[in-house]
């Protein structure tokens, strides 16, 4: 590379570059901007008129779908497979850097999952609770316990089927961001926690948690937009009702107004706020961190 | 486990306890990757077997739902539906594969070797990463707009004199669907070449420029090669996405181009889960094929 003069190649990356910017972040605002499309307004350019009015439609459902409510069910889901995302990866997280037998088959399965065509993890979580679902039948059955068997529906929901399969689909990121985390990770203080008498819960509260706790964080918000947008996994494994990718899904061949742009503008304003709110988050325990190490 | 402070000879005589707390820290996940994904899967194994009717599966053994799948099949004049459908899921992965393949190796390429400052380079990779987490659907039909019938290129377009009628091939077409992955999931490609690519020794490059390399030259012979694990794992995550993949088909070729995903879930609509089964069966053992063909050429657990 030379040093003062910047190659041909680089201007033709930096434009190609440039061009693939444009791409990522062209087709997303034009949606938002036609979110925007005043009462008249219809799908595509020109906009009539700016105003609010696909965002009022937007809060009063669209056709048949509720769309609080379906917001509040993601939400529910992303909160809870965020909350047992990190706990369970951090745990694993600790677990590998031990003597773990049978860890390599374990990482290998974690990692199968990760690249494991969506709709084959999902069809099957979708049988296998099926399955459930007769053999509880005939065990009532069995059982003579005719009013429970009315009232039976289905084991398939938001948090059994659903939350496993999301988190098949997050744990794998989490597992891997604790490797990151953990190769990189300087074991010098908690020997020292230990040589002053800490007990290994202790080590881990006082020590280790405050240095991954940035980390960690990412692992969080990972684990909560993965499942935000999550539909693949889900769409067996659902059952009656749907998460609000789902129902988006469904809505993109019925729905006609810009009102679904204005979803769109929700939705996305939602993942970035998150997102926001994590960074800036590690950001700050990080800085606490460097702050208490001077 | 509290034995850490008094032991003479830690390592020797904590194993057995560490490695059973390891064990229980370990659990949680381990039972979550069983009963959602291993077990699930040995279930698809043995429902394909399974045969159905309108209201019930049937269990017992049976490979009716495999020759099913494969009827017609043996007749060389016309390809059968599954052929047909298979070769047209090939064809989305190759393009859709060589595509975020050549745009992400050249994004990343940019950013690592070309762009000088580190804040500035990391400004950049964090502007790339941004639109991945919005919703994909939401991705997806933010091009409606663009491609669509009166859309913003068919606009231009017409208004440009450049065709007299608008373009009907932008939307519901294989283009727009190759479109929407490539938009979607270039991501997968750029993260771990980009990776690769900054752990490579600056001094390579110095030493292969020294002797006389050309940029060509530098480029093929080393840069390549030792971002090698970062393109198969790129790689593997795109094909296994588009091989497996029915919304983005489903929306983009609004509903009318076929993909094996989108048989498995038409299928499983109509409650013949026997026969998804078998789909999910042949579909996995062929992912499986190419991660392996894939992966026979880099070990991924070492590079992490």
């Amino acid at each position: 590379m030379t040093r003062d003069k910047r190659p041909a190649a680089f201007w033709f990356l930096a434009l190609f570059f440039a061009l693939f910017v444009l791409f990522l972040y062209g087709p997303m605002l034009v949606i938002v901007v036609l979110s925007f499309q005043g009462p008249e307004g219809g799908l595509t350019f020109p906009l009539r008129g700016v105003s609010l009015h696909w965002f009022y439609k937007l809060a009063e459902g669209l056709g048949v779908v509720d769309i609080g409510a379906a917001l509040m069910r993601s939400l529910g889901l992303g909160l809870a497979v965020m909350a047992l995302t990190v706990v369970f990866s951090v745990l694993a997280g600790l677990a590998f850097r031990k003597k773990l037998a049978g860890g390599n088959t374990l990482f290998l399965i974690v990692v199968a999952s990760l690249i494991m065509p969506s709709i084959i993890v999902s069809l099957g979580i979708g049988l296998e609770f099926r399955l459930l679902d007769t053999g509880i039948k005939q065990a009532l059955e069995f059982f003579g316990m005719a009013d429970t068997l009315e009232g039976y529906g289905t084991a398939l929901g938001l948090f059994t089927s659903a939350l496993g399969a999301h988190l098949t689909w997050t744990l794998p990121f989490g597992l891997l961001i604790m490797f990151a985390i953990f190769n990189r990770f300087n074991p010098v203080y908690e020997e020292a926690a230990r040589d002053l008498g800490a007990t290994p819960w202790q080590g881990f509260r006082h020590v280790v948690l405050p240095l991954i706790a940035p980390s960690v964080v990412g692992i969080a918000m990972f684990g909560f937009t993965l499942s935000w947008d999550e539909i693949a996994r889900t769409s067996q494994a659902i059952g009656d009702v749907n998460t609000l990718p789902l129902e988006l899904q469904g809505l993109t061949s019925t729905v006609t107004t810009p009102s679904i742009y204005a979803l769109g503008t929700v939705t996305t304003v939602v993942s970035l706020l998150v997102v926001g709110a994590a960074i800036g988050l590690a950001g700050w325990l990080g800085r606490r961190q460097k702050k208490g190490a001077r | 486990m509290s034995s850490s402070t008094s032991s003479s000879l830690p390592v020797v005589t904590q194993a057995p306890g560490r490695s059973l707390a390891a064990w229980w820290q370990a659990l949680p996940l381990t039972a979550v990757f069983m009963l959602f994904f291993l077990v699930p899967l040995a279930l698809i194994l043995m429902v394909s077997f399974w045969d159905f009717n309108e209201y019930e599966l049937l269990p017992g053994f049976t490979l009716k739902n495999y020759v099913s799948i494969f009827e017609g099949c043996g007749n060389t004049d016309e390809m059968c539906v599954t052929f047909k459908t298979y070769l047209s899921t090939f064809k989305f992965s190759a393009l859709v594969w060589l595509i975020t393949l050549v745009t992400g190796f050249a994004v990343s390429y940019f950013l690592a070797f070309h762009v000088r400052s580190p804040g500035v380079q990391t400004l950049l990779f964090v502007l790339c990463t941004i639109p991945f987490w919005t919703s994909n659907v939401i991705r997806m039909i933010s091009w409606v707009p663009l491609l669509g019938r009166n859309g913003l290129v068919n606009q231009s377009l017409v208004g440009l004199g450049v065709v007299n009628q608008p373009v009907e091939w932008l939307l519901f077409s294989d283009f727009s669907v190759v479109l929407a992955f490539v938009h979607l999931y270039t991501m997968f490609m750029i993260v771990p070449i980009f990776n690769s690519m900054m752990r490579i020794d600056r001094s390579l490059i110095e030493a292969a420029n020294d002797s006389g390399a050309s940029g060509w030259q530098t480029l093929w012979n080393v840069i390549i090669p030792l971002c090698r694990t970062g393109i198969i794992i790129g790689s593997i995550f795109v094909i296994t996405i588009v091989m497996g993949d029915f919304v983005t088909i489903g929306v983009m070729g609004g509903q009318q181009i076929a993909s094996i995903g989108k048989i498995i879930q038409v299928q499983t609509s109509y409650l013949q889960f026997p026969l998804a089964a078998a789909n999910a069966v042949i579909l996995l053992v062929l992912v499986l094929m190419i991660i392996w063909a894939l992966t026979r050429l880099v070990d991924i657990r070492k590079e992490l």
